[in-house]
């Protein structure tokens, strides 16, 4: 009873005055602006090593920095840009936005919320202090295969428990999500009158749910094997580290849709609002959604097709992950036909939705090139696997959060961005983007690896070109930054339907919404449903 | 009201914690799991094992098979390590013999323990062993040498289209001091 009183009390509140507001809150705004907040500082730390390892491979031999350090910098910039800038970011937006599309007056379980955003800093402070450990960070690459990561000193442990500790920080998010989006609705907002945006994250969250705590469970046996002299991955005691590859692909790939299903939400609520037309297939997007989470619980093995499989296996998985096209297939056609006969404009966040579409396709067509068993030999740790996992989660994945925040921020701050400015953010986004991984695909096919710091010669001119479309793309995003504090600071003041093709909850309230909304359930007319 | 909402929510909370724990416990389910898969499929390339005196000794002289065979050191195993003859032809069915030689180069009586592996994965199902020195730990004192056998066999059911196989074994240091 106390604990109701006091959640019930604080229903009246303001935010608490100071800075301790944001050390205790438990209110889902304040919440998504810190969650919003660390992904765009973790964004900007993985680029600042993105910007080392371009520079280093700005031209053959060594000149920036020596091959360990290389190692981890390549490492850490992934293991920051998927822990620490795009999953974070996924769930500062459901913070904000579920329980204000649903209905509901704030996350299910508030003072969990609170926890799981407060992990993350502890968590990347342990992985990022590595740097300055004795032998430095891991160095073995994101994917940490044994035997080589085992080969590390103490950041091994720091690495292990950092991630373990991302992993609790997810799994309670996730669980927050999905107890918001099943028991919080307003009692008019039923299932299939959700949001696609609400929908690909309930989805999301299960996914979270069935594969984090998996590799959890390949972290520890990590640890075990280095410090507690168990022998899961040690041949020499009898165990196997293709087992690791196995276990550990058996989280990744559910991940990569972790990673891209929020995506896919936050582009199916800003096509319609700019073609002025509901979305095309709205019940096919949710099926589509929930077959491409299915199927990535049983295609692990493509991400290994060069281990030596029986053929019968290595069949199944080029087939599994080529009918993983089918669905998102759907999708791909889904937001062209929203768009087809609309009556379009092209706002910032339409500019990015668009250009994700197309990208995000590149991306998906690669994919789809690397699915096929025989030619993977080929590409397999080359330059293509780089330029193809970069087009779906750059241009897929980030362009689907900067889409998402140029379409929201007027909503959260109560100021209209700069649109000429952005419009500038965004051109200059996508042709650098372009300019630095397009050229990647020739160079993988001509035969250059991944994780090296130095290359053979004629690798010279599309590294360059790279490199020079990845300074270029890295200063772009300072204007981001500079677009976003104007806008927080100030601007034109902004309706509270932002967008006059904008349908859903969220419109319905002020610019910028009162610390509560929704204490009393919203009706939910057809108008306002599924927008 | 407030309560009620709490305490369904509380719930829901409680059931979706019970799926993270079962799927921690499936992470470790995997590694027995990925045994029996290897035993059915040959996946990774183990041999089997059969006693000596279980073979009916029919030996199919119609078919030979080219068998190769390797020898590595693991780099924190300051051995020296080699099979002594590089390849056999052989018939399937029939027990055959050859040598693997070892020396300790270091100044410490070291342990060793040899990890087999075949390819094609496929035909570790039919390449079976009666005696082998990965069997054992193997203890040799600074400067010991040791020829160490193996005696092995190709079960006659080996699919046709193999006509290669390769025997592969890792010397990786035990850990164990003599």
């Amino acid at each position: 009873m106390s604990t109701s009183y006091g959640a019930h009390a604080d229903d009246h509140h303001g935010p608490e005055p100071g800075l301790l507001r944001w050390l205790f809150t438990t209110n889902h705004k304040d919440i998504g602006t810190l969650y919003l907040w660390f992904a765009l500082i973790m964004f900007f730390v993985g680029g600042f090593l993105a910007m080392g390892i371009r520079a280093e491979l700005f031209m053959p031999g060594l000149q920036v920095m020596d091959p360990h350090l290389f190692n981890q910098f390549t490492t850490m910039h992934a293991l920051i840009m998927i822990f620490g800038a795009v999953m974070p970011a996924f769930v500062g937006f459901a913070n904000w936005l579920v329980p204000m599309m649903v209905g509901a007056p704030d996350m299910a379980l508030p003072r969990l919320n609170n926890w799981s955003f407060w992990i993350l800093p502890f968590a990347f402070t342990l992985l990022i202090g590595t740097f300055f450990l004795p032998g430095g960070a891991p160095a073995a690459g994101w994917t940490i295969y044994p035997p080589l990561v085992l080969q590390g000193g103490a950041n091994v442990a720091f690495m292990v428990f950092a991630i373990h500790m991302m992993g609790i920080s997810s799994i309670m998010g996730a669980i927050n999500i999905i107890v918001t989006i099943l028991n919080m609705r307003a009692p008019e907002m039923t299932l299939l009158r959700m949001p696609l945006f609400v929908w690909t994250w309930l989805i999301t969250a299960f996914l979270l749910i069935a594969a984090m705590p998996v590799l959890a469970g390949a972290v520890t046996m990590l640890l075990t094997d280095k410090f507690f002299g168990t022998s899961f991955f040690n041949a020499a005691g009898g165990g196997d580290p293709v087992m690791f590859q196995h276990v550990f692909w058996f989280f990744g790939h559910p991940e990569v849709y972790i990673l891209i299903l929020p995506a896919f939400g936050i582009v199916s609520q800003i096509i319609p609002t700019f073609a002025r037309k509901p979305l095309f297939g709205y019940e096919s997007m949710v099926y589509a959604t929930a077959s491409i989470a299915f199927i990535s619980f049983i295609v692990w093995a493509h991400h290994m097709f060069t281990v030596g499989m029986p053929l019968s296996g290595e069949l199944f998985f080029m087939y599994t992950t080529m009918l993983i096209a089918v669905p998102t297939g759907v999708k791909v056609f889904n937001w062209i036909a929203t768009m087809w006969r609309g009556a379009m404009t092209f706002e910032t966040p339409m500019l990015w939705a668009i250009a994700f579409v197309v990208l995000f396709t590149i991306g998906g067509f690669s994919g789809l090139m690397l699915a096929i068993t025989p030619v993977d030999f080929q590409y397999h740790d080359t330059y293509f696997v780089v330029a193809h996992f970069h087009y779906v989660l750059v241009t897929g994945a980030i362009f689907a959060i900067i889409a998402g925040v140029y379409y929201w921020l007027p909503k959260w701050t109560g100021h209209m961005y700069n649109e000429r400015l952005g419009k500038w953010h965004f051109w200059l986004s996508t042709v650098s983007v372009n300019v630095l991984f397009f050229p990647q695909h020739f160079l993988g096919l001509a035969g250059m690896p991944r994780r090296i710091p130095d290359y053979a010669v004629q690798f010279t001119d599309w590294n360059m070109v790279s490199s020079i479309g990845g300074f270029a793309f890295g200063l772009s995003q300072l204007l981001f930054v500079y677009i976003l504090v104007q806008t927080i600071r100030g601007g034109e003041r902004a309706a509270d339907r932002v967008w006059e093709g904008a349908h859903g909850l969220e419109w319905t309230v002020a610019s910028p919404p009162p610390y509560h909304t929704f204490e009393k359930p919203p009706r939910v007319t057809e108008a306002e449903a599924h927008g | 009201m407030i309560v009620d909402r709490m305490r369904t929510n509380r719930r829901t909370a409680q059931r979706l914690a019970i799926v993270v724990v079962l799927m921690f416990g499936f992470g470790y389910a995997l590694v027995p799991l990925y045994d029996v898969l290897c035993e059915i499929t040959g996946l990774g390339g183990r041999t089997g094992v059969v006693a000596a005196g279980s073979l009916d000794g029919a030996v199919d002289t119609s078919r030979t098979v080219k068998v190769q065979f390797l020898g590595t050191v693991n780099s924190r195993l300051p051995w020296e390590f080699r099979p002594s003859v590089g390849s056999m032809e052989v018939h399937p069915g029939q027990v055959y013999e050859t040598m693997y030689f070892a020396r300790n180069l270091s100044e410490t009586v070291t342990v060793g323990q040899a990890r087999p592996s075949v390819a094609p994965s496929v035909a570790s199902l039919h390449f079976n062993k009666t005696e082998c020195f990965c069997f054992l730990l193997q203890e040799l004192s600074p400067g010991e040498a040791r020829d160490m056998p193996v005696r092995f066999v190709l079960s006659r059911d080996l699919p046709a289209e193999i006509a290669t196989v390769t025997l592969s074994y890792t010397f990786f240091n035990s850990g164990q001091t003599g």
